[in-house]
């Protein structure tokens, strides 16, 4: 998007010295506290939201932003403190209540039902009752007027699966405006959006405030959000570090406040000869499942050698995921190949593609990486049962080996390879999903998100220990995170994704606002 | 983290005769049954009644395992009753001699040969199941009721509505024979169940002891996992209602063997017992959880059930009522076994690592994930 598309927000600057004169606090977070078990993931946490205006919320995953967000509008209740709007305490047992305080949250997940018209949508669950049965006219009407309002006139009959990603979003914001929301708390709203739709968001925004809505703003993309913001507010690790209006601050500012000092999760591994190259990838693209004719990945290259450890930063929906799926078979390439020590394995399927070596650890490990039904070690010797099959039937000693030799290798916590995947912990049911892929004894590795949902101790222990496959075997490691900080770790190369493509390569020497810049650069960019 | 993590079911060292009772139900069940009808009939607990009864339960047991493998996949298979109607009919077909016109001449094909063209029949409808299943997508309930219809159709057609009576073959065109797969006995037990008992524990090393067991049960717990696994998810569920078409077919033979006819309404309504013997075995119907074992017992549980009821002179309307009620208790009682199992799981992590997974996901903004188990459910009937 060029700069000249941001000119409404930018523009905004010029009411930005009067707005800050009658700052008003609408909204108000006093001492709120959210505990899960016995993990705080906020502590004491002092919040306000200005009236008629952007307060934008910046910190890493899991810093508590969405908690912050979900204890504004009654998804989730604080463990203490207290919630006051227009100087009333006020306490919201559902959502339900929030909205009917006028306090909306447009999820980065829309939450849209595809299948009914954009009326429906917006009057679903509080219906226009008629005469007989549901006033479809007036709530037709009423939906066009909005639309109109909105400067999106879409058919109110339209159905929303019809839509574009952005025009959905655009039906989120009507539904909220209908109930006559004052504040509206948007999400990571932009992750899913093109730059002319992201435009059309910001301009909505911009009427929105000049109707005195305030709104709670949630991004990862930092400099896409500095244009639309007028308060800035950074959490780390459940902490309020900063906050600044928009004039006093910069990118470099928020950088600062959101990255902090990090645990020590390695160092890249030296003192190894890196081998042949073991795995590349050439112009590989991605179709988009929805919109065929979009690439996720798009014309992508990338080389990885033997022993080597690349780490993929990236903002969501920058393509990750898709790439390393289709690197491993699960999803077919609109384009490009993959080789694997030479051999193109494109037209290979993931049990050929793991027979080779090359694997992949999935992100989602409740979803694609465990078998719940099964015990630990059956989870662990799922991928290489060909190790301890003779003839037609498995060996339970040789099973019991393999099991036995990965459990040590991973260090995985556990009673033992008869217990149940669910009686193990976050960070030690990751370990079975990596451990079961090394169990294969593979040349090529590739970790989605390795680090996702795991304590900090955990993810130390997973990079230390593909950190020493990559120095002993030779493996050669692909990893992917949105945390800055786990770039820095154990990587020799980090390779910035964003939209489906590079847009920039460090070595392991980078500093975190050079990989940030680059990710969301890119971006508006 | 460490060793506190441990399920507590694990842990207790004491006997725990509920959990006792839950897991062992259907085998304390088909005690209960044995003992209560033997109470009320003379002639039920006798060694001769006992074989009577198990050489009908043959036909379900067979029904059944073939549904397990289905059903531990987590498909379901509704054409098994179908299947075996059919079968029954190829075979009567086949027994009554094959005329070709074209050269003037009538084939009669020997016992074996038809046993395997039909069985060949009953792979070739659970390869059309599972192919529409597995590649094309279709959900499991909608193809197998479509192939149940189909399969009965064709049986229909192919006897004009009529039954093979005549399956006895002639010693002079060398088919002789049929009769030995179900009527006759070895050892003094009927054949039928030594067939049941052969596939039985052909099975249970399937599944136990071979790689092919290992891939049913990780289709069945988690299809993307395995598939990322490196197991031929796809080939599996194929392979899968193959075999479920085959058990019918053989149990088609059996029972027409049995009867000494075939007729093309044989085995309706049959898939439904088939289900219910699995349920009440313990597996469940999400899939990846269950066994041959259970299965069996389960089989066993329905069909001395129903003889009970038949030889204390119970009206079928009652039996109809009583075998509903059975298996609405099973499935109830699979959702407590299991339901258990999960709480017991979610309780167990209590570290401080799981619910760091909880906050640091719900902290990604990905609300849709948070808080809601994205594994695969188990039981929730």
């Amino acid at each position: 998007m060029s700069l000249s598309a941001l000119t409404p927000a930018a523009n905004d600057s010029d009411e930005r010295g009067s707005a800050a004169a009658k700052d008003e606090i609408v909204l108000s977070a006093r001492d709120v506290a959210k505990s899960f078990g016995s993990v705080q993931a906020l502590k004491t946490v002092n919040f306000d939201v200005y009236r008629g205006q952007v307060t934008t919320l910046f910190g890493e995953n899991g810093a508590g932003k969405s908690t912050l967000m979900k204890i504004l509008s009654g998804v989730i209740q604080p463990t203490s403190g207290e919630i006051v709007l227009e100087g009333e305490p006020v306490r919201f047992a559902s959502t339900t209540e929030a909205t009917r305080h006028g306090i909306s949250i447009i999820h980065q997940e829309l939450s849209l039902a595809p299948n009914l018209s954009v009326r429906d949508n917006i009057f679903m669950g509080r219906e226009i009752k008629g005469a007989t049965g549901i006033d479809y006219a007036e709530e037709a009407r009423q939906t066009r007027l909005l639309m109109e309002e909105l400067d999106e006139p879409i058919d109110p009959l339209t159905p929303v699966e019809d839509l574009r990603l952005g025009q959905q979003q655009i039906v989120e914001i009507a539904r909220a405006l209908s109930v006559d929301s004052r504040i509206l708390i948007m999400d990571e709203p932009t992750s899913a959006l093109s730059a002319s739709e992201v435009e059309v968001l910001f301009r909505v925004i911009h009427d929105l405030k000049s109707r005195g809505v305030s709104i709670v703003y949630i991004s990862h993309h930092l400099e896409e959000a500095l244009t639309i913001t007028d308060h800035a507010v950074v959490l780390r690790d459940g902490v309020m570090t900063a906050y600044a209006r928009r004039a006093e601050i910069d990118l470099e500012w928020i950088v600062r406040n959101m990255v902090g000092e990090n645990f020590d999760l390695g160092s890249p591994p030296t003192g190894h000869a890196m081998g042949e190259v073991a795995l590349s990838i050439e112009a590989l693209s991605v179709a988009d499942t929805n919109v065929p004719e979009r690439s996720v990945v798009d014309r992508l290259s990338l080389e990885v050698r033997a022993g080597e450890i690349v780490c993929i930063y990236g903002l969501m929906g920058a393509g990750r995921t898709e790439l390393l799926e289709c690197v491993a078979g699960r999803v077919g390439p609109s384009g490009g190949r993959v080789m694997l020590e030479g051999e193109d394995v494109s037209h290979l399927s993931i049990a050929e593609r793991i027979q080779k070596g090359l694997v992949l650890v999935p992100e989602d490990r409740q979803r694609d990486g465990l078998v719940q039904t099964m015990s630990v070690g059956e989870n662990l010797s799922l991928a290489s049962i060909k190790a301890f099959t003779k003839g037609l039937l498995t060996s339970g000693r040789r099973e019991q080996g393999v099991v036995d030799e990965s459990i040590a290798s991973v260090h995985i916590k556990t009673d033992g390879a008869r217990a149940e995947i669910g009686s193990l912990s976050g960070g030690n049911q990751q370990k079975v999903v990596i451990g079961k892929m090394l169990a294969t004894h593979p040349r090529v590795v590739l970790l989605d998100e390795p680090s996702r949902g795991i304590d900090i101790g955990a993810k130390a222990e997973v990079f230390k220990l593909l950190a020493e496959n990559a120095a002993r075997q030779g493996l050669a490691v692909i990893f992917s995170t949105s945390e800055v900080g786990e770039c820095l770790s154990i990587a020799h190369r980090i390779v910035v994704m964003s939209r489906g493509r590079i847009a920039a390569e460090f070595g392991a020497d980078a500093s975190k606002e050079q990989i940030m810049a680059a990710s969301g650069e890119a971006v508006v960019a | 983290m460490s060793k506190h993590s441990q399920a507590p079911a694990r842990k207790s060292g004491g006997f725990d005769l509920g959990r006792a009772l839950l897991e062992g139900r259907a085998f304390f069940a088909l005690i209960a049954i044995i003992v209560i009808f033997s109470l009320l009939s003379p002639v039920y607990f006798s060694t001769g009644n006992f074989l009577t009864m198990s050489s009908h339960v043959a036909i379900f047991g067979l029904l059944s395992i073939g549904m397990l493998l289905v059903i531990l996949t987590g498909g379901i298979d509704l054409s098994v009753g179908s299947t075996l109607g059919l079968a029954g009919v190829v075979a009567g077909f086949l027994m009554q001699g094959v005329t070709f016109d074209m050269f003037g001449v009538t084939l009669y094909p020997p016992v074996w040969v038809v046993v395997i063209l039909t069985c060949g029949v009953g792979a070739l409808i659970g390869a059309i199941n599972g192919v529409l299943i597995a590649y094309f997508k279709v959900p499991a309930f909608v193809a197998t009721l479509g192939l149940l219809y189909v399969a009965r159709g064709v049986a229909l057609l192919m006897t004009d509505g009529l039954t093979y009576n005549n399956l006895g073959g002639e010693a002079a065109l060398g088919n002789t024979g049929f009769d030995w797969l179900g009527f006759n006995r070895l050892l003094g037990v009927p054949v039928g169940v030594w067939v049941l008992g052969a596939v039985a524990i052909v099975t249970m090393l399937a599944l136990a002891r071979t790689p092919f067991g290992r891939w049913v049960y990780s289709t069945g717990g988690n299809a993307r996992a395995a598939e990322l696994s490196g197991v031929p998810v796809k080939r599996v569920q194929v392979s899968v209602y193959v075999l479920s078409g085959i058990c019918a077919a053989i149990a088609g033979l059996v029972l027409s063997s049995q009867l000494t006819s075939a007729g093309p309404t044989a085995g309706t309504t049959y898939e439904l017992t088939a289900i219910a013997g699995v349920v009440i075995g313990g597996a469940a119907l999400t899939g990846g959880r269950g066994n041959v074992r259970g299965t069996l017992l389960g089989a066993f549980v329905i069909g001395f059930l129903s003889d009970g009821l038949v030889i204390i002179g119970v009206s079928s309307y009652w039996q109809t009522v009583f075998t509903g009620a059975v298996i609405v208790l099973a499935v109830l009682l699979n959702s407590i076994q299991y339901g258990g199992r999960k709480k017991s799981a979610a309780k167990a992590p209590a570290n401080p690592e799981s619910p760091a997974s909880a906050a640091g996901k719900s902290a990604d903004s990905e609300h849709a994930k948070a808080g809601k188990p994205t594994g695969k459910p188990v039981v929730q009937h």
